[in-house]
């Protein structure tokens, strides 16, 4: 059998990790194929809704970049966010799912280290298997 | 054309095409080793070879040279054709058995192991560098040479060239390696340093300067490009696929009219070489502060990994020295400002690297960490980081041992002689004039100054030596960013005010053609897949893309571009949609941060809502990142795209709302801020109210009545209070508070509330009382407010204050000193301590005065002019005599003021014994307490901020920082703006600073604040929040995480509310809405929803 290939949806904010994602790219650092971006305004802008949804459709993680603490285009969003995934991830954890979710701070500046973690959550994703939710 | 058939299959070719080329053109892959397309076929390999028929005889031949005739019959993968290709490639791996490429063909061809002797050999003798360096370069450096088994490709008479370019394209195109440039070449080979990477990196010749370059362009090296030089080459012409390429481009020389002149043109770096004792360009591991800044950036040479960079180790222990080719008698006298900061994040940014263990050390006279929020960076790089502070004197560098370790010996504060070893030495070089400054300022009659920066003009720093040219930046003097940033606005405020009835003279305005409507139609989506020449089609399959994205629903239309961006690519968006009445565009292609607007611009022209487009990255998100994986990529590819077709199928048409200016400011704060911004204002035009609290204008600079370069502050207030009371524009109210402040930016409404005999202290220290009674309403509408509401003097308790006339602030002995009474304080003077930080710099107030140390050098030079025989002591922690100011340190130094320096845990003491006032402290260079008896105590009580901030900072709904200072929109790019639009900062009520610091602050902020006044209305983003009333409960969530104040509930229907002009568009409330009434236009729910559904 081929190896499990996890599906990762990225939310990212427009203004630092779709940046840095941007940045991975004219840098051509190289990572997995696996994850999908989808752009937001903010991190603040992030529904938890679409997280569950994302999980529920059969994605085997979901990752959300945001701006580090201080530097939030839009004062605090960040901060919104972290508290907002904080919660999630209670929910989550009824369900054992918390871990396939990731929150990451990556400036538009760290290309590379968005490129790391894309390849950390595919490697720490695909180690845990596919999400249990599509065995139901 | 002539017909032929490869393999049984038919085709048509253009005459004196080979048989290589058409087999290209088929697709059918033929081995080659010394074939490329840009150069004269050889046939020297024999790998190519293919069976050609015609009529009955048929022969095996090099497919690179035989010219396509007409009724050829080619065979490429006949029996015969395999066999002869397979003794070929068993001959070369024979002759070059260690060579990866020929090894790997071998495989290809299905041979594993040579049948022949090996003859250890790397050069196959294909010609391919010869024919190179003839060719393409020109050069004609090598050449075959002897026959037979000794043939070989070298130089003349094997010996290195001169006329070799060291172009290394030799090397480059040799299929096995074997080539060296350096063989070749007569000099050194080495690639070009790049400037931008400050040397530590390299660059090619055809460069984009760096990654943000504005305009991000790549440009050719003249000096180096061999086309530019020789006339060969031009193989950049030959890749670039839009053929941007153009050799004839000559410098031009252009005449424009202009009213005003900025002069922006920042510095250079100290040159340590000729610094003996810091071994730089001795030792390669003593490195310059840009060079070692650039180590650490993630886009440098090493992206980011802490290497020393001769030997690519990575470092153990760093030591930083302060002040190379700064606060240096022998060259540059003046402190360059920014040093200590910058060295102190190297430090912090190095551990941040390399993790805790990294020692670094900074070796330093004072820390000049007087900049907002620099004290506590400072603290924390100390308490936190662990990053050490040597305080010392004369560092010199040595080498230690033959790894490369160095040694810094240093005399300590106590005199002792002491030595340190580190992996890495990073020099704090100071900042200088820029190399042509002389020339500029002859081009632009300008004067320079004693240290060759451009003159400034006394309190007026961006004003230089000629009108209407103005200054911003390091080129006046060195600063920090902050302050640079003011500075740019300042020059921009002053210029638009000597241009203001020029105003707008020059705009012209686009038109679109009338949006046609498409709300109530079906989607009919239009998908446009761009190659980007190779840079996506090289990885992704497009056409496969486009065929895949056929199917999806929705779709009308859907095509690739060879550059989706080009000038007739646009043209045809405009077409297609036309055509198939497209009404929903998605663009897939590189990043919609770059270049969404463009495409918005494009479907407007054609007469979409640009709201009506879907950008999706595969190029950044895809392509380049996964260069090495077709499929997977190409499968990526086609679920982005399916993505943006679910999303485009939602997408509404937005309107962006507009609202009329007022044009006209409020300026709050009748000091020096306060004065300048209105004069600024209206200079250029505008109207202002200027609401003061006390009775008179003036605040701090009533106080002032020196300064150190001499200029008079009392002259400046005078001229400046008559101006702003005689200037019909502006409408001042004295004795006045702001009662009430609704609105949002171009739309405020203020109320002022006047006291008519409101009791003030003459001493504009902001400790007006509120007056007793009722005071008259005003209301007046402004469209921007400038906040300048001061600050004011410490109010100490500490050493003895108010409990002796003889302990006095600095600001009390400056109006001492001005009104002549400064014998009459302590009877004969003989000895004065000054004691600095008084509060300052500890906790509960971790930041610096910044004026202080200046404050209390200009008094004591002050004191010495009136009486030399005073002696004068100064007990400091660091003496922050920043830029320029560093001059009168020295000279008060000269003057025989003593300095002792303090730490804060040995603090002074002060006491009194029957009258007599000692001091008693620690001084670290007589390694002894002292016991000074004196007769004049001054105390620096630095700056605090003024108590009404809290309230101005509710009633405004803008920020305050943990010291009580307004907090700006952002501390380093955006110093005069708030977060929220429309309201600026300026003066001591954002920290602490010199009058000339204030008044460029001042003027940035008028000038931000007219970039409003320039246009009549005020364009909010088409992708803000809307309410959907039926759902909304009115629960206040999204008025409380709005950042922007954006929100409100509508007191009648108790539902939430949009104030649409301030919407930043952040869709915090959005997600924080329970009820899913909140949605953001171009970000909805569903939108976000059915993306997530499409991309699993």
């Amino acid at each position: 059998m081929a190896e499990f290939e996890p599906k990762i949806i990225a939310f990212l904010c427009n203004w630092c990790s779709y940046a840095g994602a941007d940045l991975a790219g004219t840098s051509r650092i190289q990572y997995p194929t696996n994850v999908r971006v989808v752009r937001l305004m903010c991190s603040g802008a992030l529904d938890p809704l679409y997280v569950y949804r994302a999980l529920i459709e059969g994605a085997d993680g979901v990752l959300i970049g945001g701006c580090h603490p201080g530097d939030c285009h839009y004062t605090n969003g960040n901060y919104k966010a972290r508290r907002r995934v904080a919660v999630l991830k209670k929910i989550l954890q009824e369900f054992g799912l918390e871990d396939r979710v990731w929150l990451r701070w990556i400036s538009a500046s760290e290309g590379q280290r968005f490129a790391e973690t894309v390849r950390e959550m595919v490697e720490n994703v695909r180690s845990k298997g596919p999400n249990p939710l599509l065995r139901l | 054309m002539i017909d032929l058939t490869i393999n049984d299959r038919q085709i048509q070719v253009k005459e004196g095409t080979t048989i290589l080329e058409a087999t290209g053109e088929l697709g059918i892959k033929i081995p080659t080793l010394c074939y490329h397309k840009d150069l004269t076929p050889y046939g020297a390999c024999r790998l190519c070879l293919v069976e050609v028929s015609r009529g009955n005889r048929s022969r095996i031949q090099a497919s690179c040279l035989y010219p396509i005739q007409e009724d050829l019959i080619v065979h490429t993968d006949t029996e015969r054709v395999i066999k002869t290709r397979k003794i070929m490639i068993e001959l070369l791996l024979a002759r070059c058995p260690d060579s990866e490429e020929i090894k790997e063909l071998a495989e290809e061809l299905g041979v594993k192991e040579s049948r022949f002797p090996k003859k250890n050999e790397d050069c196959i003798l294909c010609g391919l560098c010869e024919r190179m360096c003839r060719e393409r370069m020109g050069a004609s450096v090598i050449g075959f040479t002897q026959r037979g088994n000794k043939r070989k490709i070298i130089p003349p008479f094997d010996k290195t060239s001169a006329i070799c370019l060291g172009c290394g394209a030799c090397e480059f195109i040799c299929p096995t390696g074997s080539m060296k440039a350096k063989n070749n070449c007569s000099e050194q080979i080495k690639a070009f340093p790049s400037e931008f990477d400050w040397g530590v990196g390299t660059r090619p010749v055809v460069n984009i300067f760096y990654p943000q370059a504005v305009p991000n362009t790549a440009v050719i090296d003249e000096k180096c490009c061999i086309q530019l030089n020789r006339g060969a080459c031009q193989i950049c012409k030959e890749v670039c696929g839009p053929e941007a390429i153009d050799f004839n481009q000559k410098e031009r020389t252009e005449e424009i009219r202009v009213g005003a002149v900025i002069v922006g043109a920042g510095y250079d770096r100290f040159n340590p070489l000729g610094r003996l004792e810091y071994g730089y360009g001795e030792y390669p591991n003593v490195l310059t502060s840009p060079e070692f800044e650039r180590i650490l950036s993630a886009s440098g040479p090493f992206r980011g990994h802490l290497v020393r960079p001769s030997d690519k180790k990575e470092p153990k222990r760093i030591a930083f020295i302060q002040c190379v080719g700064s606060r240096d008698v022998e060259c540059n006298p003046y402190c360059s400002s920014v040093c200590c900061m910058y060295a102190t994040k190297e430090a912090v940014v190095a551990k941040e690297h390399a993790g805790k263990d990294l020692v670094t050390d900074i070796y330093y006279m004072d820390i000049r960490a007087f900049g907002k929020g620099f004290d506590r960076y400072y603290e924390r790089a100390k308490t936190e980081y662990g990053v050490n502070y040597i305080h010392c004197r004369s560092p010199q560098v040595e080498r230690a041992n033959g790894s490369g370790e160095l040694l810094i010996r240093f005399v300590t504060d106590d005199d002792k002689f002491a030595k340190e070893k580190y992996d890495l030495v990073v020099l704090s070089t100071g900042l200088v004039p820029p190399s042509k400054i002389k020339k500029l300022a002859e081009i632009l009659g300008l004067e320079l100054n004693k240290y060759n920066f451009i003159e400034t003009n006394g309190f007026f720093k961006e004003n230089t030596s000629r009108e209407g040219i103005y200054v911003c930046g390091a080129i006046s003097e060195p600063k920090d960013i902050p302050e640079t940033v003011i500075q740019g606005s300042a020059a921009a405020g002053k210029a638009s005010a000597l241009l203001a009835e020029a105003r707008g003279s020059l705009v012209k305005e686009k038109t679109y053609p009338v949006e046609i409507e498409v709300s109530e139609e079906e989607p009919r989506i239009g998908v446009f897949v761009c190659h980007c020449g190779i840079n996506i089609a090289g990885v992704v399959d497009v056409p496969g893309v486009v065929k895949f994205t056929k199917t999806l629903s929705n779709v009308a239309y859907c095509e690739d571009n060879l550059y989706t961006c080009s000038q007739d690519s646009q043209g045809l968006i405009n077409e297609r949609i036309k055509e198939h009445r497209l009404n929903r565009i998605v663009i897939a292609s590189c990043t919609p941060r770059t270049h969404e607007p463009l495409f918005q611009d494009t479907i407007r022209e054609a007469g979409l809502n640009p709201y009506l487009l879907e950008f999706v990255s595969i190029r950044e998100h895809c392509s380049w990142v996964h260069m090495f994986e077709k499929e997977a990529a190409t499968r990526k590819a086609k679920e982005l795209v399916a993505m943006a077709v679910a999303k485009a199928a939602l997408l509404k048409p937005l309107t962006q709302s507009t609202f009329p200016v007022i044009k006209k400011g409020l300026v709050i704060g009748g000091g020096t801020a306060g004065m300048t911004a209105s004069l600024s204002l209206a200079e250029q035009g505008f109207e202002v109210y200027l609401v003061e609290k006390e009775k008179e204008l003036g605040g701090n600079l009533r106080n002032l009545y020196f300064s150190l370069n001499g200029e008079n502050p009392q002259t400046l207030l005078k001229e400046m209070v008559e101006k702003v009371e005689s200037n019909e524009k502006i409408h001042i109210y004295k004795n006045s508070e702001i009662a009430d402040f609704a609105g949002y930016v171009g739309n405020y409404k203020t109320t002022v509330k006047t006291y008519n005999d409101r009791p003030t202290s003459n001493n504009g220290d902001g400790t007006a009382q509120p007056a007793e009674g009722r005071g008259n309403l005003t209301t007046i509408e402004h469209g921007i407010v400038i906040l300048a509401a001061g600050a004011k003097e410490r109010q100490t308790a500490e050493y003895l204050y108010g409990q002796d006339e003889r302990i006095v602030t600095q600001k009390e002995l400056e109006e001492r000193i001005a009104s002549d009474r400064l014998e009459s304080l302590g009877g004969k003077l003989s000895t004065v301590v000054m004691v600095q930080c008084v509060g300052s710099r500890e906790e509960n107030a971790l930041y610096c005065s910044r004026v202080c140390c200046s404050t209390a050098v200009k008094n004591s030079l002050k004191i010495k002019e009136i009486n030399p025989g005073v002696n004068i002591f100064i007990l400091y922690r660091d003496i922050r005599t920043y830029g320029f100011r560093e001059e009168y340190y020295q000279q008060a130094r000269e003057k025989g003021i003593v300095f002792i320096r303090y730490d804060l845990d040995s603090k002074p003491e002060v006491v009194k014994e029957n009258e007599q006032l000692k001091v008693r402290v620690f001084d670290p260079i007589l390694n002894e307490k002292l016991e000074i008896d004196l007769d004049l105590l001054v105390l620096s009580a630095g700056i605090v901020p003024n108590d009404e901030n809290e309230s101005l900072a509710k009633v405004l709904k803008v920020p305050l920082n943990e010291d009580g200072f307004f907090l700006e929109a952002h501390i380093k790019l955006r110093p005069v703006d708030f977060s929220t639009d429309g309201i600026f900062l300026a003066g001591l009520s954002h920290s602490p600073k010199f009058v000339d610091e204030t008044i460029s602050q001042a003027w940035a902020a008028a000038g931000r604040a007219a970039t409003f006044f320039s246009k009549d209305r005020i364009r909010a983003t088409g992708r803000i929040v809307h309410v959907i009333e039926r759902l909304c409960a009115g629960c206040r969530i999204c008025v409380d995480v709005c950042p922007y104040e954006a929100r409100e509930i509508d007191e009648e229907t108790n539902k939430a509310k949009i104030i649409e002009v301030l919407c930043q568009g952040c869709g915090v409330c959005v997600a924080s809405c329970p009820n899913g009434a909140s949605q953001q236009y171009g970000f909805e729910k569903k939108q976000l929803l059915q993306a997530v559904d499409a991309l699993l």
